[in-house]
């Protein structure tokens, strides 16, 4: 059965469009038919990450207002063939999303694909709201950072309110994804740490994404990182995450802690300070 | 750098840990009932409206949430143009 996972947030820039792509390719790589939707009408993004921004022909809102067919709007990845992406319109604004349209793209899309994995733009009006309103899963991305984490507190409140799911009085399943983490700042004492952000904000942990010059890399080049760094410590956290939202039984990697002598800390610090 | 101050620096991580801590346990507690509140306030409102005109800047409501038990006061001043209207009208949810 296919199952909608929202991508989420509240704050923007910590990596929801990243994630999608990363997560959304990692799923194709393991074998499942996965589509990726930008729900951020007037800032798409993820057709840029995704390296598909030349072939964008329709979008998300001219399919919702029966300007194009679905099958025309998806964009079939280049590099895997059970990967597509629907395209945001960059010429709308978010009040062209409606639920009853929205729910049809989205029922429709369930008859094709195993996973639709929905971008959802920041903040928590119209465009944040109507990517949540039919998942199955949530995926909340999160910042080892103080606004991060109250933004993040605030989606889980309308996750828990404002879906479907929640108006049918059933419970949304939340999965907390750390990314833009650093363990060595962490064990400073200079980041909040995993088991902080857990314990703050109490839900399940999909994974912790470290820091990594790779993802930078990976949007200059179009491409999901887990495609164009396939052996990077980034691009194994996202397959490990992947593999968890499938249900996998998988043991915590933490990314590796910069292990320092006394002499090397010292002028570590120094060098940071 | 200061050799003294080197050593007696304070991590940010645990302030930043508590500082979240208190906010969210506010926060949650005001977004969480708010949607109740204004409810139950709209609705008192509009069953007293239906009666007399009220002001609504002369509304005043209190809440109380107790373990077991959770009081709604909604105090509202009603004006003294109608005769033998009481002055305060004042309704417990």
């Amino acid at each position: 059965m296919a199952q909608v996972v929202v991508v989420t947030s509240g704050k923007g820039g910590v990596g929801k469009t990243t994630s999608t792509a990363a997560l959304g390719a990692a799923l194709a790589q393991g074998g499942e038919n996965v589509v990726v939707v930008d729900f951020d009408v007037g800032l798409r993004n993820l057709d840029l990450v995704m390296g598909a921004e030349r072939r964008v022909v329709f979008d998300l809102i001219n399919v919702i207002h029966g300007e194009a067919k679905l099958t025309q709007a998806l964009i079939r990845d280049k590099r895997l063939e059970n990967l597509a992406l629907l395209p945001a319109s960059q010429t709308r604004d978010k009040e062209a999303l409606t639920p009853e349209g929205v729910e049809r793209v989205i029922g429709e899309l369930r008859t094709k694909f195993d996973w639709i994995i929905c971008d959802s733009p920041a903040g928590i009006e119209r465009g944040a709201t109507m990517a949540m309103r039919y998942a199955d899963i949530a995926i909340v991305v999160t910042n080892a950072e103080v606004s991060s984490v109250r933004d993040s507190d605030r989606i889980i409140g309308l996750l828990d309110a404002k879906t479907e799911k929640a108006e049918r009085g059933q419970k949304m399943p939340k999965h907390l994804l750390l990314t833009r983490y650093d363990p060595a700042r962490a064990a400073r004492g200079e980041m909040l740490k995993t088991e902080d952000v857990l314990e703050i904000l109490s839900i399940p942990l999909l994974g912790i994404i470290p820091e990594s010059q790779d993802v930078l890399k990976a949007s200059n080049l179009g491409s999901p990182v887990t495609l164009s760094s396939p052996n990077s410590a980034v691009a194994r956290a996202y397959v490990e995450a992947s593999r968890r939202l499938k249900g996998e039984q998988i043991k915590l990697t933490l990314p590796a802690e910069a292990r320092r002598g006394l002499i090397g800390k010292l002028f570590g610090r120094r060098a940071i300070a | 750098m200061n050799l003294l101050a080197f050593f007696r620096r304070r991590d940010s991580a645990p302030v930043a840990r508590e500082r979240l801590q208190v906010l969210l346990a506010h926060e949650r507690a005001v977004l969480g009932g708010s949607d109740l509140i204004s409810v139950l306030q709209e609705e008192i409102l509009a069953v007293i409206a239906r009666h007399v005109a009220v002001d609504r800047d002369k509304v005043q409501i209190r809440l109380d949430r107790g373990d077991l038990v959770s009081t709604l006061e909604v105090d509202v001043e009603v004006p003294s143009t109608l005769p033998n209207a009481p002055r305060t009208a004042h309704a417990r949810a």
